[in-house]
């Protein structure tokens, strides 16, 4: 009886690893002179390229269209009346659970929303939410979508609770925009 | 000829120009440590395409303030293991001798101001380069004693370290200027500048100045020598357990001695106040010049700072055991033999 597996042979795996040369005596002293001249010719060129620093609150770096910032409730352009029915499947969706809907329905006397039903309330608490978008995905009636404000810090966490109010406002444009392809 | 115990001094002035000369001397130091201190950091800003401070006032120049005010505030403290009484006098033996020794540096031969003839210098000994090593190696105790009596290990790894490297390097440094020495013939370092009227020492001097460069970033524990600090590995190595106003002494003495070691270089090798291709200003100009050059050597700090990574321990005890030492060894023997073949 035979042992027929394949053998394993450990000068197959050996690597062959390259070294850096040993430092001689003069050869290694002009050796590190030299590089050390490189090197500083190196950090000299980068004084020359100048800083890449963006000055953050001054200078912004544009975002994209689809950046997915704070979010923003819409209304219909023509009647005014608001996108959102109240339906909580942005709620339902939400991984963070951050956002609390509370429907009430219309009234021929009082009528919110082009649907049956309304959000009396409507908050995100920004604090939780992680900014996924799957409340944009969810919503059968694009009531709700991100929109490019990231600067949304705040001094309290209660402050960080946004009422359908404030997500129905026009932002302010605080963000450069920059095109997809660019 | 009677014997003195005191150094021959060459030029002397009444004592109460004395008192005041380094009175002003103190305040050049202070006013330009943190000049040094911003310059460093937006350099090393520039290097790393950074801007470096620029919030606190115009372009950040009032950085260097808001920093010693911060300090200056601080809660004194130290830690319940620290030797009180040598803990508080570390940082005053190292500000001290920084300080005394920055007094040597001459700015300028003796000049007219106000109808008295004053040397543009805290004092011209005849010992010249001795006193700063003089006070270099009472330095030592500063880092020394301030890692000791902090009571904690990374004080003392990092004091330790500071030890051996200021001892092992500072052999190297006194050598590499030998050879400047014989050359000049005279220990005063007015009267070295002075010798250095035909050629800067720099030129024939070469190897002692690369060697006494080399050194210099060690003595200053500059990087790549940063060791005895080394904030990567100890924190801060002799200066852990400082705060406030005693770990400002410390990183003042730092930059004075920083200071102090560009003005050696500036006086021996780069020839003081003199300037090339014979042109010779009118006297109040001299100080401007030794500024300017130390400030170059300044910036070379910086660069070296920015550029190479620090060395490991053995690395940095065999280049100057084995390295340096032999070199300028080489180098003032050669010198010798060549001042006594030419004279």
């Amino acid at each position: 009886m035979s042992t027929d597996v394949t053998r394993w042979i450990p000068a197959d795996d050996t690597l062959v690893v390259q070294r850096a040369p040993q430092p001689g005596g003069a050869g290694g002293a002009y050796r590190a002179f030299g590089e050390t001249l490189r090197g500083l010719k190196t950090t000299m060129a980068r004084v020359f390229e100048g800083p890449k620093t963006i000055s953050y609150p001054e200078e912004k770096v544009p975002v994209y269209p689809r950046f997915r910032g704070r979010h923003r409730l819409h209304r219909f352009e023509d009647t005014g009346l608001e996108k959102c029915v109240g339906c909580s499947l942005c709620a339902a969706a939400c991984p963070a659970d951050c956002i609390r809907v509370v429907a009430a329905e219309n009234t021929p006397e009082h009528r919110v929303s082009a649907g049956e039903r309304y959000a009396a309330v409507y908050e995100i608490n920004l604090a939780r939410c992680i900014f996924c978008g799957y409340c944009e995905v969810a919503c059968p009636f694009d009531a709700i979508t991100m929109g490019h404000d990231y600067e949304m810090s705040d001094y309290n966490r209660s402050d960080l609770i946004f009422t359908k109010e404030m997500l129905l406002e026009e932002p302010l444009e605080r963000t450069p925009l920059r095109s997809e392809g660019e | 000829m009677s014997m003195s115990i005191f150094a021959v001094v060459g030029y002397a002035e009444p004592w109460y120009i004395q008192i005041v000369k380094s009175l002003i001397l103190f305040a050049i130091a202070v006013q330009i440590v943190p000049i040094v201190l911003l310059a460093e950091r937006k350099l090393l800003g520039r290097f790393q395409h950074r801007y470096g401070p620029n919030r606190v006032g115009p372009f950040g120049f009032a950085q260097p303030l808001a920093d010693i005010i911060k300090l200056a505030t601080k809660e004194p403290f130290r830690p319940s293991t620290a030797i009180g009484f040598l803990y508080g006098l570390a940082p005053i033996i190292s500000l001290l001798t920084a300080l005394a020794a920055f007094a040597i540096i001459p700015f300028g031969d003796v000049a007219n101001i106000f109808g008295e003839e004053v040397g543009l210098y805290g004092i011209d000994v005849g010992i010249g380069v001795l006193y700063v090593f003089a006070f270099g190696a009472v330095a030592f105790y500063g880092l020394m004693l301030g890692g000791w009596a902090s009571g904690s290990k990374y004080s003392f790894l990092g004091a330790m370290r500071a030890a051996a490297q200021l001892i092992s390097y500072e052999v190297a440094m006194g050598l590499s200027l030998v050879g400047v020495l014989m050359t000049a013939g005279t220990l005063s370092l007015t009267q070295i500048v002075e010798a250095q009227s035909g050629m800067w020492y720099v030129v024939p001097q070469f190897v002692g100045f690369l060697i006494f460069v080399v050194s210099a970033f060690a003595e200053t524990n500059r990087a790549p020598f940063d060791l005895p600090e080394a904030d990567a590995e100890l924190v801060a190595g002799y200066n852990t357990e400082y705060g406030g106003a005693k770990f400002a002494s410390y990183f003042f003495a730092e930059y004075v001695n920083i200071l102090v070691v560009s003005g050696i270089a500036v006086t021996m090798f780069l020839g003081g106040w003199l300037l090339p291709f014979g042109i010779d200003p009118p006297g109040f100009v001299d100080p401007f010049v030794v500024f300017a050059k130390i400030f170059l050597f300044v910036f070379f700090f910086v660069w070296i700072r920015a550029t190479l990574p620090r060395l490991r321990y053995d690395q940095l005890m065999s280049f100057g055991w084995k390295v340096l030492l032999p070199l300028a060894t080489l180098n003032a023997l050669v010198t010798a033999i060549v001042v006594v073949a030419t004279s």
